[in-house]
C-alpha cells in the first residue's frame, strides 16, 4: 500500500516537474538538451575508460574535459539567456551567444593542444 | 713455476751479454736455411739479373748444391741481353755476373761484339759506376775465353781517370761532378781498380798502386768501432742508389779491398785486429731478415774467407754457460768466418775476470784438443771458480809461423761466461715466537728442495721467523738476485717481503704487532710462499711452504680499508659485458571492434541532440535575410574555418602557424560575429519596442 502510494507520488512529482518544464522556452530546452548530449558524451567516455584502461592518458582527459567544459560553458550561456534571471536583463542574449562560441573556441584550443 | 724463473735466468743472462765481451759465431746452418727461404722469387723467377746473382753467389758461397729451377729462364734471358747490341752496361755486367756462376752456353762470337764496345766504354766513362760495369765485364769475359783480346793499352790512363775520383779521406765520388762521397764508392773503386791492374796489359805504375794502398789504410783508420770488438764503415751519404747502410758499405770495401789484394802484388798491411772486427761485424749481425742484407753479409765474409792477405779466425764457444754441478767441460771452437776449419793452434786461457769484482785472476793454460770434434776444452775449471759471471780472456797461438802472417786472430779474445750451480739450501725452518720473551711457540723444520705444508697458528703479539743458508757448491755464501717471502691472505692480498743474508744464513722475522696495520686487520689464514733465485742457481724455486693461521685484533674505526683486489690484467682487455637495451613494451590496446564501437556509441548523444532539437521544433526563421544572411553565413563559416584549422593542428600543424592562422580568422570572425550579433540584437530590440 504504501509502495503504491510512494510509486503514485513519485509519479505525481514526476508529471509536475514535466507540465513545468513545458513552460520554459524553446531556447533554453535546446541549451538543455546540448548539455545532455555533452555530459552523455562525457560518460560513454569514462566507461570506456573504465572497460579499456586508461592508455593513452591525455588524450581521454581531453575528451571528457572538452565534453564537460563545453557543458559548463552551456550552462553559463542558458544563465544568462533566461530572461526570469532579473541580474542579466540588460544583457542581450546576442552577448551571452558570442561569449559562450569565443569560451568555446579558446577551450577547444587548449583541447586540440592536449590531445596529442 | 720453472717456466717463470728459467725466463728470468734468460733475461739475466742476455743483460749480462751486452757487456764487453760477447760471442761471434761462424755461419752456420741456420744461414742456409735462411738463405733457401729468402732467395726462393716468389713468382718461379727473378726480377733482374742483380737478384739473380744475388741469390745464386749466397747459394754457392753458401754451399748449397740447390741448383735453381729458373736456369734455362735465366740463361735465356742471359744470352738475349748479351747478343743485343743496345743492351746498357750495367745489365751487361750483371748478365755477365749470372752467366759466371750459372756457365750458360754462350756464343763465343757474342763477345767479339760486346768487347770493343766495352772497351770503347771504359775509356770514355765519365762516373765510377760506369768504368765499374765496363771494367767488371771484362774481367769477367777475360775469365770465360781465352781467344778473346781483353787487354786494356792505356790501363794507366784508366787507373788515374778512376782514382782521380778518390777523396783525401779514402772515400769516393761517383762522379766529378757529384761533390759528395761514399764508403760505398769506395769499396766499388776498388773492385775496379783490381780489374783495371789484371787487365793491363803492361805493368802498372808503381807510384799509383801505392797511392791506393795509402787510401785504403786512411779508409781504414775511418774504421767506426762498436764495444764489442766490432768494426764497421759507416755509410753518411744518403742518396737514390738506396740501401746503403754501414753493412753495404762495409762489405763493398771488404770486397774492394780483399780483390784489389789479391791482383796487386804488394803487401797491404792490413792491420789483423781491423780485419778481425769487420768480420766481427758480419758476423754480429746474426741471420738477416732480408735478401739483400744476407747477400752482402755473406759475400763480404767470402771475400775474407778466401783473401790472402789477413784471414780472420772467430773463437766461439758452443755454450757459455757451465755447470759446476754437472762439472762441465769448457769448450771453445776456432774457425774461419764461413765455418771451415783453423789450422793446427793452440787455444790459451790468459785470464778470468769476476763480473762483480774489477780484479782478476791471472791463469796461463793451454786447454786440450780433440781431433775428433775439433774443439778446444778444458777439462776442469779453476779451482776457485765458484758459481757468478765472469769474462774469460782466451788467446789463439798458431803453430806455424808462416800461418801468423795469413790469419788474423785479434790478440786477446774476451768472453763472457756464466757458471751455474746446484745451490744447497740448509737448516730451514719456520717458528712461531713470544713477542716479549723470544719463547719458541712452535718450531718446524722445512725441506725446501721437497714438498712442506706447514700449519702456524699466531697472534698479533707473536712472530714468525723463517731462516735458512745458502751455500754455493765451493762452500761460498751465495745472495741470490731474488729472495722474497710472500703471503696471501684467503681473500687473494698479497704481502710480500725480502729476505735478507749476513752471510750464509738468511733470515726474516715478522713481528705482526707492527705488520697488523699493513695486515688490514685481516685476521685468517695466510699461506706462506719462499721465492730464491738466481741466474747461476740451477735449482731456483718458488715454493708454497703452507700457512699460518693469523689471529689480529678488530680493526678500530678508522683504520685503513683493504684495497681492492687487482683485476687481472688479461681480463681488462676481453669481451665488455653486453649492454641490453631495455625498451618500453607497448601499451595493451583494446580490441579494434570495441574502440569502433564505442566511436558508435559516442556518435550516439549526437544523434539524439539532433533529434531532440526535431522534436522541440527548431527552426531557421530568425536567420537573417538580404545583406545581414552573407554576414551571417560567413559568421558560420568562419567557426567552421577555426574549427577546422584546429582538426589540422591536431593533425599536423605546429602551434606557431596554427596561433598565426587563428589570428587572422579571429579578427574577421569578431567582425562578422559583431555585425551578425548587432543586426540580431536591434532586430529583437525592435520586436520588444513594436
Amino acid at each position: 500500500m504504501a509502495k503504491s502510494s510512494a510509486t503514485k507520488d513519485a509519479q505525481a512529482l514526476f508529471h509536475s516537474l514535466r507540465s513545468a518544464y513545458a513552460a520554459t522556452p524553446t531556447n533554453l530546452k535546446i541549451i538543455d538538451l546540448y548539455v545532455v548530449f555533452a555530459i552523455s558524451t562525457a560518460l560513454i567516455q569514462v566507461v570506456y575508460m573504465a572497460l579499456v584502461g586508461s592508455f593513452p592518458f591525455n588524450s581521454f582527459l581531453s575528451g571528457v574535459l572538452s565534453c564537460i567544459g563545453t557543458a559548463v560553458l552551456a550552462v553559463c550561456l542558458r544563465i544568462q539567456v533566461n530572461k526570469e534571471n532579473k541580474e542579466f536583463k540588460d544583457l542581450p542574449p546576442e552577448r551571452a551567444f558570442a561569449d559562450f562560441v569565443l569560451c568555446n573556441l579558446v577551450l577547444h584550443l587548449v583541447i586540440m593542444n592536449f590531445l596529442g | 713455476m720453472m717456466k717463470v724463473l728459467g725466463f728470468l735466468v734468460l733475461l739475466a743472462l742476455s743483460s749480462a751479454l751486452t757487456c764487453e765481451a760477447a760471442i761471434f759465431k761462424p755461419i752456420s746452418h741456420s744461414h742456409r736455411s735462411a738463405a733457401l727461404e729468402l732467395f726462393t722469387p716468389a713468382d718461379g723467377s727473378f726480377k733482374s739479373f742483380e737478384e739473380a746473382y744475388e741469390a745464386l753467389r749466397t747459394f754457392e758461397v753458401l754451399g748449397i748444391k740447390k741448383q735453381p729451377d729458373q736456369r734455362a729462364d735465366t740463361c735465356a734471358s742471359v744470352v738475349d741481353t748479351l747478343s743485343s747490341p743496345s743492351s746498357a752496361l750495367k745489365d751487361l755486367f750483371q748478365a755477365l755476373r749470372v752467366n759466371g756462376l750459372l756457365n750458360c752456353e754462350l756464343n763465343k762470337k757474342a763477345f767479339a761484339g760486346i768487347v770493343p764496345r766495352l772497351k770503347d766504354a771504359v775509356k770514355i766513362a765519365s762516373s765510377l759506376l760506369d768504368s765499374y760495369y765496363s771494367v767488371g765485364s771484362l774481367v769477367l769475359i777475360k775469365g770465360l775465353s781465352s781467344d778473346v783480346d781483353v787487354h786494356l793499352e792505356s790501363a794507366d790512363s784508366v787507373f788515374r781517370a778512376i782514382k782521380a775520383l778518390g777523396q783525401s779521406d779514402g772515400r769516393w765520388r761517383y762522379s766529378s761532378n757529384n761533390p759528395e762521397s761514399s764508403t760505398y764508392a769506395a769499396g766499388i773503386a776498388f773492385e775496379s781498380l783490381a780489374g783495371v791492374i789484371s787487365l793491363a796489359s803492361s805493368e802498372i805504375d808503381q807510384s799509383l798502386i801505392s797511392m791506393v794502398k795509402n787510401d785504403i789504410s786512411k779508409l781504414l783508420g775511418g774504421l767506426e768501432k762498436y764495444d764489442d770488438g766490432a768494426y764497421y764503415f759507416d755509410e753518411k751519404l744518403v742518396d737514390a742508389q738506396g740501401h746503403q747502410g754501414p753493412l753495404a758499405a762495409s762489405s763493398a770495401v771488404v770486397c774492394g779491398i780483399t780483390s784489389f789484394a789479391t791482383v796487386s802484388a804488394e803487401n797491404l798491411n792490413l792491420p789483423g785486429d781491423k780485419i778481425l772486427g769487420l768480420a766481427r761485424f758480419f758476423l754480429g749481425i746474426g741471420v738477416p731478415g732480408n735478401a739483400k742484407d744476407l747477400y752482402y753479409q755473406v759475400e763480404a765474409l767470402a771475400s775474407l774467407e778466401n783473401n790472402r792477405v789477413s784471414m780472420p779466425l772467430i773463437l766461439s764457444l758452443p755454450t757459455n754457460v757451465l755447470s759446476l754441478t754437472r762439472k762441465d767441460p769448457l769448450k771453445v771452437n776456432v774457425n774461419t768466418v764461413l765455418g771451415a776449419a783453423a789450422p793446427s793452434l793452440t787455444v790459451k786461457l790468459k785470464q778470468i775476470f769476476s763480473s762483480g769484482s774489477k780484479d782478476s785472476s791471472v791463469i796461463d793454460q793451454d786447454l786440450k784438443f780433440d781431433h775428433k770434434n775439433a774443439v778446444h776444452y778444458l777439462d776442469a775449471l779453476p779451482k776457485d771458480i765458484d758459481v757468478g759471471s765472469y769474462v774469460f780472456t782466451f788467446e789463439v797461438v798458431l803453430h806455424d809461423s808462416e800461418h801468423r802472417m795469413i790469419y788474423a786472430t785479434g790478440g786477446r779474445t774476451k768472453v763472457p761466461i756464466h757458471i751455474t750451480g746446484v745451490i744447497k739450501v740448509n737448516n730451514a725452518e719456520i717458528s712461531a715466537l713470544d713477542s716479549d720473551l723470544g719463547n719458541v711457540e712452535t718450531r718446524k723444520k722445512l725441506d725446501l728442495a721437497g714438498e712442506n705444508s706447514v700449519c702456524l697458528s699466531a697472534n698479533h703479539l707473536q712472530k714468525l721467523r723463517l731462516s735458512f743458508q745458502l751455500t754455493s757448491p765451493l762452500g761460498h755464501a751465495l745472495k741470490p738476485h731474488q729472495a722474497f717471502l710472500k703471503l696471501t691472505h684467503e681473500s687473494k692480498l698479497e704481502h710480500i717481503f725480502v729476505v735478507h743474508n749476513s752471510g750464509k744464513q738468511f733470515e726474516i722475522i715478522l713481528d705482526f704487532l707492527g705488520l697488523v696495520e699493513k695486515f688490514f686487520y685481516l685476521s685468517g689464514r695466510y699461506d706462506i710462499e719462499l721465492t730464491v733465485g738466481d741466474a747461476v742457481m740451477e735449482n731456483s724455486f718458488l715454493q708454497p711452504l703452507g700457512s699460518v693461521e693469523l689471529d689480529l685484533p678488530e680493526p678500530p674505526e678508522k683504520a685503513a680499508l683493504p684495497p681492492p683486489l687487482v683485476v687481472d690484467p688479461s681480463s681488462r682487455f676481453g669481451p665488455k659485458e653486453e649492454i641490453a637495451h631495455i625498451f618500453r613494451a607497448p601499451e595493451k590496446r583494446p580490441p579494434r571492434n570495441l574502440s569502433y564501437a564505442f566511436l558508435a556509441l559516442v556518435l550516439l548523444p549526437f544523434v539524439g541532440f539532433l533529434v531532440g532539437l526535431l522534436r522541440l521544433g527548431v527552426n531557421l526563421k530568425n536567420f537573417p535575410t538580404s545583406a545581414p544572411a552573407t554576414f551571417a553565413i560567413l559568421f558560420h563559416l568562419a567557426i567552421a574555418a577555426v574549427l577546422s584549422l584546429y582538426f589540422l593542428f591536431w593533425l599536423k600543424l605546429n602551434l606557431f602557424i596554427t596561433l598565426k592562422a587563428l589570428g587572422f580568422l579571429g579578427i574577421f570572425l569578431l567582425f562578422v560575429g559583431h555585425r551578425t550579433l548587432s543586426h540580431l540584437a536591434s532586430t529583437s530590440a525592435k520586436l520588444k519596442s513594436a
